[in-house]
């Protein structure tokens, strides 16, 4: 039976963390994160939980907990945002290099400095490489949805790998939502026990984070990326048996209005939304556009992208993270290098936008798509960096 | 010369399934000097034993302490350390 309740994109994860029966939660609070680490420590202090809720001195302690924890065998969960997420970074490759599968939600804030505690992709993109599974949520349903599948993914036999949860501060992480969220028991059941490879224990003693020097240390990363880049059919089997059990479906990429669409606009959380309802409404006036929302960013989904490309010949990448002194945003280069690889010529047009919290109007939201539209029409082929609503 | 592993068949993460393997590791080959113990000078107090790093200072029944050369650095703790002046850094 469905079940409909009022939350936050925060409050979503607190509640899919919960329903998940995760073992430890280390964390440390930072805006607009809180809310999941209050909610959830709440869960602890009324019972309603069997969890170890580690309070911490920092994120990077933070970290060091949850890796400590996922080596006994327990199921991790934790939760953090921009600086903290970078005061993580040295532990975020020590977890992922551990195969300790952790799920994160990282509520996506601007980098200082200037300070800022508002909504852009540059934390998560600055750890881009840091060797974990990144999914992109729109909207809270996304959050709560694939906070409970991610520890699926992370926890498979075959995958071994944390996961990170990313949705865009505020706009995500404080907006009240209507969910529909499932029965504790059907979660509980779908998530499992985390049944894990190597624990520490002391009746069968065994050496964590060891040393491996030139002659080995090469290896264990090859070995990483190749599980990350194996993680797709996990990441597909999972949707499929959260879709029996939801009724709601996911994939690797979403892609929306493809049929009569040879331009399409390309990016990455909530954002999308927007680029829904102007696509919507382009559409009733015959002006069509696709709407291509990758969830997985990592691990980079080019084929499912290269197939939903198949009959575009003009495309808008809207990055919301700037990569100082690179050719293109970080979505953006991705995209290039696929289509170049696989040598797909097209108008490539890359906007950055929305960096600290700016919003991104309906209004230029349709600029960009007309635009779009009328490459494709007009069979242009560049490729340009297009800095939306900034001021000259 | 043995070929080490290749990435799939190594276990995953790096664990090292067992444990105190750091034994196995000899580090007496990093020495550039190497400690000398005199042991007429030597009172056995025993801080050289505490204070080295390694550790590479072994305890021997009914005589005084000696240096496992197999892990010992070479370092100079003990030698800094030693409160008669028993232990001496020579090039190894």
């Amino acid at each position: 039976m469905a079940r409909y309740v009022g939350l936050s994109g925060d409050q979503a994860a607190a509640f899919a963390a919960k329903q998940c029966d995760v073992d430890v939660v280390a964390a440390y609070p930072i805006t607009p994160q809180t809310i999941i680490v209050e909610e959830f420590s709440n869960y602890v202090a009324d019972g309603e939980v069997d969890t170890e809720f580690i309070c911490v001195e920092s994120e990077h302690s933070a970290m060091s907990a949850c890796i400590g924890a996922s080596l006994t065998g327990a199921r991790v969960f934790t939760a953090t945002s921009s600086q903290g997420l970078a005061l993580m970074h040295e532990m975020l490759y020590i977890a992922s290099g551990g195969r300790c599968p952790i799920v994160l939600c990282n509520a996506n804030r601007a980098l200082s400095a200037p300070l800022n505690i508002h909504g852009d992709h540059s934390d998560m993109m600055g750890s881009r490489d840091c060797g974990w599974i990144q999914i992109y949520a729109e909207n809270a349903q996304e959050v709560y949805d694939w906070t409970i599948q991610a520890f699926r993914i992370a926890e498979d036999e075959a995958t071994q790998v944390p996961v990170a949860v990313n949705f865009d501060a505020f706009t995500i992480t404080h907006s009240l939502e209507r969910l529909t969220v499932l029965e504790d028991e059907a979660v509980k059941s779908f998530v499992g026990k985390r049944k894990p490879k190597y624990t520490l224990d002391p009746h069968n003693p065994k050496t964590f984070g060891s040393a491996a020097l030139p002659n080995f240390y090469y290896e264990f990363r090859v070995q990483l990326d190749d599980a990350i880049q194996r993680s797709f059919s996990t990441i597909r089997k999972v949707n499929d048996e959260y879709s029996k059990i939801s009724g709601r479906s996911y994939d690797i990429v979403q892609a929306i209005g493809l049929e009569d669409a040879d331009a399409a606009v390309l990016c990455l959380g909530g954002t999308i939304g927007t680029a829904k309802v102007v696509a919507k409404k382009l559409k009733s006036e015959g002006v069509n556009v696709a709407v291509i929302k990758p969830w997985v960013f990592r691990p980079f989904p080019s084929r499912e992208l290269l197939t939903a490309l198949d009959n575009v010949s003009a495309i808008a990448v809207l990055d919301r993270a700037i990569s100082p002194g690179a050719p293109y945003g970080p979505l953006c280069s991705d995209i290039i290098s696929t289509l170049y690889k696989y040598d797909r010529e097209m108008c490539i047009n890359n906007f950055i936008y929305g960096l600290g919290g700016r919003d991104i109007s309906p209004r230029e939201m349709e600029s960009v798509m007309r635009d779009t539209a009328r490459n494709a029409k007009e069979k242009k082929i560049e490729e340009s960096v297009t800095y939306i609503g900034v001021r000259e | 010369m043995t070929q080490e592993p290749g990435w799939r068949a190594l276990p995953i993460g790096g664990v090292v399934l067992e444990g105190g393997t750091a034994r196995k590791y000899r580090t007496g080959d990093w020495r550039t000097f190497k400690p000398i113990i005199d042991k007429n000078k030597c009172v056995n107090c025993l801080l050289c034993w505490i204070c080295c790093p390694e550790p590479s200072i072994t305890q021997v029944e009914g005589d005084k302490v000696e240096v496992d050369y197999e892990y010992c650095k070479g370092c100079g703790v003990c030698a800094e350390e030693c409160p008669v002046k028993a232990i001496t850094m020579v090039e190894d």
